[in-house]
């Protein structure tokens, strides 16, 4: 097996697996800790009123916070169901 | 004025207690007055690693609560003379630790002439934790190279750049991150993240890298920090990290995979 690893350096790493799912997650940690106290409540309010209408998953609602130059962007994403 | 160095993590069973007694010691053999004071009320163990276990009277907590001064609660290490440790409670719960009283004992341990006041932080994020990073000046991040200690040592950084008294002053705690529990030929072999993909991830100054090593167990079992174990690569590794910490340049020391010949490479002998 040693012999294997050897010539297998192409293929990726587990390493490289773990770097990579927690780059993204904990930008997107850090993206939410960053914003304003008030973020995770208007999520909870929002969703409250889409799945008046919708039924929606609770994590198919997403909301984030950005910057752009001196102004602020927020985005709402609801993933909703197929049919 | 003394300057308040806290150890922490998020996870639990990362290293913490090892390094706050290998940073404590490390101080304390450097010349500076040195406290080391264990967070964990409920589960004491800083007691054990420091080798008093024996020595407790009283506490952290006893102190807080009025029923004992801090002269009666602070143990003198018997090898070092710069060094003392104050014990955490074993029954009281961990509200004991208002932040007022928190606030009150460091303040004592200043006047008292301590240069260093090591707090060793439990796990978790609940008030022990929250307690010891409130206070710091300096924060040691200790963290495994595996995803769930990076992800919780992340949302530690959080907590001292938004939370910490510095912070809410305006300031900034001084932060250093040191991975510990580290093996080279697994890195080597893409089964362990390395010490650059934790930097990388985490963005913050590698004050020391802790090889994963048998010396640690034995230190705990003998009650001697490992730092004093000068034929130990993880006291040795302990050392350099205090050096940089007290601002000296050192290069890392055991993060390569010990030399193997080619025969036991071949055969697999990696592990
Ligand atoms: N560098 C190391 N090599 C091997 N074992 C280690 C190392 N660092 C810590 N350990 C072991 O890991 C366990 C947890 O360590 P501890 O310092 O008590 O962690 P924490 O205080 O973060 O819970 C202990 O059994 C300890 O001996
Ligand atoms: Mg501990």
């Amino acid at each position: 097996m040693a012999l294997f690893g050897l010539f297998s350096g192409k293929k990726k790493t587990s390493a490289a697996a773990a770097k990579e799912r927690l780059q993204i997650l904990i930008s997107h940690e850090r993206q939410n800790r960053n914003g304003p106290d008030f973020l995770p409540d208007l999520q909870r309010d929002i969703l409250a009123v889409v799945k008046k209408y919708v039924a929606v998953r609770d994590d198919h609602v997403s909301i984030r916070l950005d910057r752009a130059g001196d102004a602020s962007v927020l985005e709402l994403n609801v993933t909703l169901p197929e049919n | 004025m003394a300057t308040i160095v806290t150890v922490t993590s998020g996870k639990g069973g990362v290293g913490k207690t090892t390094s706050s007694a290998a940073i404590a010691a490390g101080l304390a053999q450097a010349g500076h007055r040195t406290v080391v004071i264990d967070f964990d009320v409920g589960l004491r163990n800083l007691d054990l690693i420091m080798g008093v276990e024996r020595r407790v009277v009283f506490d952290f907590v006893s102190v807080i609560a009025g029923e004992a001064t801090l002269n009666q609660a602070l143990i003198q290490d018997k090898r070092l003379e710069n060094l003392s440790i104050l014990a955490a409670s074993q029954t009281k719960d961990k509200d004991a630790l208002t932040e007022e009283g928190v606030g009150q004992v460091l303040d004592q341990l200043a006047e008292m002439g301590f240069e260093y006041i090591v707090c060793d932080s439990p796990a978790g994020i609940e008030r022990g934790a929250t307690m010891a990073l409130h206070f710091a000046d300096h924060a040691v991040i200790v963290t495994n190279p595996e995803v769930s200690s990076v992800r919780d040592s992340d949302r530690i950084l959080g907590i001292l750049q938004s939370k910490s008294k510095r912070a809410k002053e305006g300031g900034k705690v001084h932060e250093h991150l040191l991975i510990t529990r580290y093996d080279p030929a697994r890195v080597e072999n893409g089964e362990m993240l390395s010490k650059e993909d934790v930097c990388d991830i985490l963005a913050v100054k590698l004050i020391g890298v802790i090889p994963e090593s048998k010396s640690v167990l034995k230190a705990s079992n003998t009650g001697v920090p490992v730092i004093l174990d000068d034929d130990a690569d993880a006291g040795l590794a302990y050392s350099d990290a205090v050096a940089r910490f007290l601002g000296e340049d050192r290069p890392m020391r055991f993060v390569t995979p010990k030399k193997q010949g080619l025969f036991s490479r071949i055969l697999g002998g990696g592990d």
